[in-house]
């Protein structure tokens, strides 16, 4: 079992561009609010597919966020995370000045599901129809998962470790823990999340295969997890990046620790096996609440992964009392996510944001669209709720089997 | 109390290498898998040359649903998974699942389904609003690599961290490095882990062709991977798939097992540079080497062998050779360096994990493969490569290195257990 650490790993930097936001601001006072953006589907190829409903964002220009030369380079989901990096940044007041000195203290790290999937049909429309000599020469770096890390490395100039999680959903917390432990292992700064963009017309078709996904024509009826008439999940683009730093070197830069990243663990049950998601959410829970040294009782509210499958809802549910014991069915619940769909392994990363900024304003974020919950939890519904927030927990599980938990601790911890 | 990871189990599917002696066989002899592309008609592309595996699954026990449901690149994870499990003696039946990891590299994942499927949607790639009617059964397990990792852990029932990896052309180190420090800081005792990719279709063809990064040489495919030769003019693309079990040493100690080696170090770092070039000094790769070194408590003057990148193009090799040079000093001079891609080409996020077999099997052997083709010295690669013919050396301590578009620079150590050093 891990030990507890003493290098921290606190979030000093929070950058987001969702569906129903594009800045921190804009995305919590969304968020707050309960303002389900999700529509029907509005980009072009894409009409005719019998997925209807989707989390697009719609006030993004990626003129405005990315410098051109980098933007012919990159597909929309690098777009979204350059912009959302640069936001962390600002958010955590690090700028080039703080980070040339020594670029290997600072490193990257994103989870990516889908890749730069509209720039690889371009690419694939030039080679098919025209011929080989018509791809051009940055299909190589715009598609593959590794692009955003990659591009966020160069331009920043940050030399430190970089990864990339393509695992599922679960993939984003896994990122963030990654982050955590590049920080316990003496990188002082890491820049970390997932953002996607899995909205072009060939990403929907190769989605379509998933069993979970809602076909639901009514955005107000499409994604209700936890209710009787949950039809699966509606996905969405978007997503966040966050500075994650060690406690220790936001203290001497004097930058405020919005929270800490105490304790994370991952399991594995088995793509699509949902009942056997809730042995295994529960021991990722057990897992991270242990790293963080957290009484279940300390948990003041949860993030769910809502996922929306009658079974899959129930298992979490139950997950939530099988790990929080008697303190799982009075713990408040929340899944904000339904207001801006599912964006593979950006959710968790937005929902970690989400937790932050609900703890800093001591106020739980409603569930959207979600009224008539059927299982035996305290799910915030309808509007926001005001209390006293220390510690979140973040849940999150992938269609290809992956569980994961973060535990997040408001504030700095003790100087001890 | 610092845990220690050993190697306890190799499985790997690589071209004209399909299992470890087949494939040591290969590396041993210096022989050369690059060939003429035989799976498409190549005609048109710049590079019409590959390395590719004759690899029949179902001669390798994969049944008909594992045949149609899996991607080609899982195809090969699941034939090394199991080699490597069988090689390893663990009886996964007794071992507490939710201890059991799973870490697998790939770059570009499920991207062959992923171009047929598109072929058939768009009509030829005639039409943006793609048809879905025509998408086949299988093509959502194709969409994110997640599935690579999903698969191999459902098929051997870990419960632990399962994760895919893919960072480009580091991902094969980059996966096994990420399991290597999930049993060091105790969050699995056995990780499944190696990589597995199989780009040989005409859109990964085509982007590589449209930068110049493989080589034209059509006319002599069997000398066409020339690393670090004056001639060399880009890599030859492969495929394959590599498995390591890893298991905390005490743990692999306990059962009795055979241990290959020690994996005792491993870095990555950003060159923050380019995502497709490298600057000459690769500063970057020799702070992941001295990283690396510091983890496993090594100094450089330690190190008997280096697995290079040794990709082929002109700039990687100068910049590889120059970061060696800079992480090891002199002693540079003194240790053989070769690159087993002269052999089995470039398998893209691949190729980290099937180098590092090939590292614990020179460490087995006490032999260090040798750089086939290497003929033509080039005043900026100065270092012995090791031309043509394998070499017997005292070999306790091995590095390999790994470099990949993105910037990445990433450096692994492996060890003979020092209770074992010869």
């Amino acid at each position: 079992m891990s030990e507890p650490h003493p290098r921290r790993a606190a979030v000093t930097g929070i950058g987001v561009v969702a569906p129903n936001g594009t800045s921190t601001d804009t995305f919590w006072k969304s968020t707050r609010e309960g303002i389900s953006v999700l529509d029907r589907v509005t980009r072009a190829g894409c009409a005719h597919l019998p997925l209807r409903v989707a989390g697009e964002v719609r006030d993004f220009d990626p003129q405005s966020a990315v410098e051109e030369r980098y933007l012919v380079q990159t597909d929309r989901f690098t777009h979204f995370a350059m912009a959302a990096a640069d936001q962390a940044l600002d958010d955590a007041r690090l700028g080039r000045p703080d980070t040339d000195a020594a670029p290997f203290s600072v490193g990257v790290v994103t989870a990516a599901g889908s890749g730069g999937g509209e720039f690889g049909q371009r690419e694939l429309q030039q080679l098919w129809d025209k011929g080989s000599r018509f791809v051009g020469p940055y299909q190589s770096i715009a598609w593959f998962y590794a692009a955003s890390t990659g591009q966020i490395s160069i331009r920043y100039g940050f030399k430190g470790p970089c990864g990339v999680i393509a695992s599922d959903e679960a993939g984003g917390l896994d990122a963030l823990a990654h982050a955590a432990r590049a920080v316990r292992r003496g990188t002082d700064v890491m820049v970390a999340g997932a953002t996607e963009a899995p909205l072009a017309p060939y990403s929907m078709v190769c989605q379509l295969g998933y069993e979970e996904l809602s076909t639901v024509e009514d955005p107000e009826r499409a994604y209700r997890p936890f209710t009787a008439s949950a039809c699966g999940f509606v996905p969405a683009e978007g997503g966040a990046m966050l500075v994650v730093e060690a406690e220790t070197s936001a203290r001497e830069r004097g930058a405020p620790v919005r929270a800490t990243l105490a304790g994370h663990a991952a399991t594995f049950t088995g793509a699509s096996r949902w009942t056997q998601s809730r042995e295994g959410l529960a021991e990722a829970v057990r897992g991270a609440l242990h790293e963080a040294a957290c009484a279940p009782e300390e948990i003041d509210v949860v993030f769910a992964d809502a996922l929306g499958v009658p079974e899959a809802d129930r298992a979490e549910a139950l997950a939530i009392a099988d790990a929080l014991g008697t303190h799982g069915r009075r713990v408040p619940v929340t899944a904000p996510k339904t207001a801006v769909g599912r964006g593979y392994s950006a959710a968790p990363v937005l929902d970690v944001a989400a937790a932050v900024l609900a703890m800093e304003h001591g106020l739980i974020p409603p569930t959207p669209n979600v009224f008539d919950v059927c299982h035996d939890l305290d799910l915030v519904t309808t509007r926001a709720r005001a209390a006293e927030l220390h510690t979140a927990l973040v849940l999150s599980r992938g269609l290809m089997g992956s569980n994961s938990a973060l535990v997040l601790r408001l504030g700095a911890t003790d100087a001890s | 109390m610092t845990r220690r990871v050993a190697v306890t189990g190799i499985g790997i599917v690589a071209p004209d290498g399909i299992g470890v002696p087949a494939f040591w066989d290969l590396l041993s002899n210096g022989r050369t898998a690059t060939r003429g592309i035989t799976f498409f008609d190549p005609a048109g592309l710049r590079s019409r040359i590959a390395a590719e595996c004759d690899f029949d699954p179902a001669v390798h026990g994969l049944d008909a649903e594992q045949i149609a449901r899996c991607d080609r690149y899982i195809q090969f994870a699941l034939v090394a998974g199991e080699e490597a499990i069988r090689d390893s003696g663990l009886d996964l039946a007794v071992e507490n699942p939710w201890r059991v990891g799973v870490s697998l590299g790939t770059a570009v994942g499920g991207t062959t389904r992923l171009e047929h499927d598109y072929v058939l949607v768009s009509d030829r790639g005639k039409r943006w609003d793609v048809d879905h009617r025509e998408a086949g059964p299988h093509l959502h397990r194709a969409f994110s690599p997640s599935t690579l990792a999903s698969t191999v852990a459902e098929r051997f029932e870990a419960r632990g961290p399962v994760q895919t990896v893919s960072t480009g052309c580091t991902s094969g180190l980059d996966a096994v490095g990420y399991a290597f420090h999930t049993i060091e800081e105790g969050r699995a005792d056995v990780c499944i882990t190696g990589a597995s990719d199989s780009p040989i279709s005409p859109i990964t063809m085509a982007c590589f062709d449209a930068i110049k990064a493989t080589s034209p040489n059509n006319d002599d495919p069997a000398h066409a991977s020339r690393p670090f030769d004056a001639d060399r003019n880009g890599f030859v693309m492969g495929e394959g798939g590599a498995v390591l079990v890893l298991e905390e040493l005490e743990h692999a100690l306990a059962r009795g097992a055979h241990v290959y080696c020690e994996i005792s170090g491993y870095a990555t770092f950003g060159n923050a540079y380019h995502m497709t070039g490298l600057t000459s000094e690769g500063l970057e790769m020799a702070r992941a080497i001295e990283d690396a070194l510091d983890q496993a408590r090594l100094d450089g003057t330690a190190i008997d062998y280096v697995n290079a990148h040794g990709s082929g193009t002109q700039q990687n090799d100068r910049h590889e050779t120059a970061a060696v040079k800079q992480a090891l000093g002199a002693h540079a001079y003194d240790t053989p360096m070769s690159s087993i891609k002269s052999m089995v080409g470039h398998s893209l996020g691949a190729i980290g994990a099937i180098e590092l077999v090939a590292c614990a099997l020179a460490l087995t052997h006490q032999v260090v493969p040798p750089t086939a083709n290497y003929e033509t010295p080039d005043p900026e690669c100065d270092l012995d490569y090791v031309p043509r013919v394998a070499r017997e050396r005292r070999l306790n301590s091995v590095l390999s290195v790994g470099s990949g578009f993105g910037g990445f620079q990433s450096a692994v150590i492996l060890n003979l257990p020092r209770e074992k050093t010869r």
